[in-house]
């Protein structure tokens, strides 16, 4: 169970955790060596290879907690690392993707 | 008139600051590269030191008088031209002298020259000073805009409501945000020396910047849309390089302006795209971009398109743009021969125009 962040900055208004906007993951163009480009926007931003795992995992999952599963069965990852990265690399993606 | 099999088409604008090009010679370019065989380019412009009277994409080039010597005198010069040259085709590229060409074109066309240009009444409807107008006309978010014929207006505008930073527009070109009274004074006896009053105040929209150009059919639809989203800008604010895209409701936009409009031209439409992604209308030039070659770059030559459509040519169905791909703009130096210069000073012709008249 992923604990809520203290900074909020992967949460929405009421400080709920969340993913990004599964809409908004759906529309980008992502390269295998890990390029993203949002065509609405014209944005793009690069992925490492960890990053490029874990956008993948989020594309498929709606919740932060089957993400957490995912991540926890898939990488010899404790616990408490895989849950703060997985909150950071939430609140990266929503700050740079604009609706 | 050309011979059977050849096309000369005359295009302005062949003005080309690095800071803030003309997109006459884009417009060439595009031409030049759309495969056509048998095209001539016949470049006009107004100042012997614009590039593109000299660059190659041209097979001849000419002075023009500037707009402040009336339309009569660019009648006579447009006409002595065509007896020279017999072009088949005109696309200005300029704003300022689109309201004389519109005034002109059925002159032109008695004499053979095709045009497709907006009417007086739809260029005036998309003037700045309209704007707002024809946004609520067409539902579109417009930022308030209002016109300031002293610098004083800087120094009392906060108790009218108007807070800084704000954007200082010309009436015709350039645009500069400000971020108080003495910068609002600057930018104000700037824009105003060089293109007059009234000055334009508009409030500042916080987001990024997206530019569309497309061509409208005269009938409210708009054909072969292509978006760009700016990724770096000059010091004037223009793009420097930048990004197709594709938003549906950016197309919903400017497809709502083109309907109130029946837009019939080229045309580009800037946008602010706010911080929620809604969209607010920034201008709309009556001609293409500077940065028209990118619709070349995404499969969707746009002066190439224009070209057919003025010949009366089926150009099929265009295929959607090329997400993702991207312009970058850099400076070139034309070498000019002084026998091509000292001729543009003179005759108002490049040297190559007497070759080619020759070689003809």
């Amino acid at each position: 169970m992923i604990d809520r962040p203290a900074s909020g900055n992967a949460g929405d208004a009421n400080g709920d955790l969340r993913l990004p906007d599964p809409a908004l993951m759906a529309r980008l163009a992502v390269s295998d060596n890990g390029f993203v480009f949002d065509p609405v926007s014209g944005n793009s931003f690069t992925l490492n290879a960890a990053g490029l795992a874990l956008f993948r995992i989020f594309l498929h999952h709606r919740k932060l907690d089957d993400v957490f599963a995912e991540v926890t069965a898939s990488f010899e990852v404790k616990p408490h690392e895989a849950e703060r990265d997985i909150l950071e690399f939430a609140a990266q993606l929503c700050a740079n993707l604009k609706p | 008139m050309s011979p059977r099999g050849k096309l000369t088409v005359a295009i302005t604008g062949m003005n080309a600051r690095a800071d803030n090009p003309g997109p006459g010679l884009a417009v060439a370019r595009c031409l030049r590269e759309s495969g056509r065989s048998g095209l001539k380019i016949v470049g006009l412009s107004y100042d012997a030191l614009d590039p593109g009277l000299y660059h190659p994409f041209c097979d001849s080039t000419y002075l023009l008088p500037y707009p402040s010597a009336g339309q009569e005198a660019l009648r006579d010069r447009l006409l002595w031209i065509h007896e020279q040259e017999g072009f088949d085709v005109l696309i200005p590229c300029l704003d300022a002298e689109l309201s004389s060409m519109v005034a002109l074109e059925e002159e032109l066309a008695k004499v053979g020259i095709r045009t497709f240009l907006p009417t007086e009444h739809q260029l005036q409807m998309r003037d700045k000073s309209r704007l707002s107008e024809l946004a609520a006309t067409a539902h579109v978010p417009y930022p308030e805009t209002r016109p300031v014929t002293h610098a004083g207006f800087f120094y009392t505008c906060a108790q009218q409501g108007w807070g800084y930073p704000l954007v200082v527009k010309g009436p015709f070109y350039d645009a500069q945000i400000v971020r108080d009274p003495d910068d609002a004074a600057h930018a104000f006896r700037r824009i105003s020396a060089a293109w007059g009053l009234p000055i334009l105040v508009q409030r500042l929209i916080r987001g990024e910047e997206y530019n569309l150009t497309a061509i409208g059919d005269g009938e409210g639809h708009l054909i072969g849309t292509v978006m760009m989203k700016k990724r770096a800008l000059t010091d004037k604010g223009k793009a420097w390089a930048g990004i197709c895209v594709f938003d549906q409701a950016l197309q919903d936009t400017a497809d709502a302006l083109a309907k109130a409009l029946r837009w019939r031209g080229p045309l580009e439409v800037e946008v602010m795209r706010d911080l929620s992604g809604r969209y607010h209308l920034i201008e709309i030039n009556p001609r293409f971009p500077a940065w028209v070659y990118l619709s070349a770059g995404v499969g969707r030559n746009l002066p190439a398109l224009l070209l057919a459509r003025l010949m009366g040519e089926d150009y099929g169905a265009l295929p959607g743009p090329s997400l993702g791909t991207m312009f970058i703009r850099y400076a070139e130096e034309v070498i000019v021969p002084m026998e091509e210069f000292q001729n543009m000073m003179i005759l108002g012709a490049s040297a190559r125009t007497e070759e080619n008249r020759r070689d003809a």
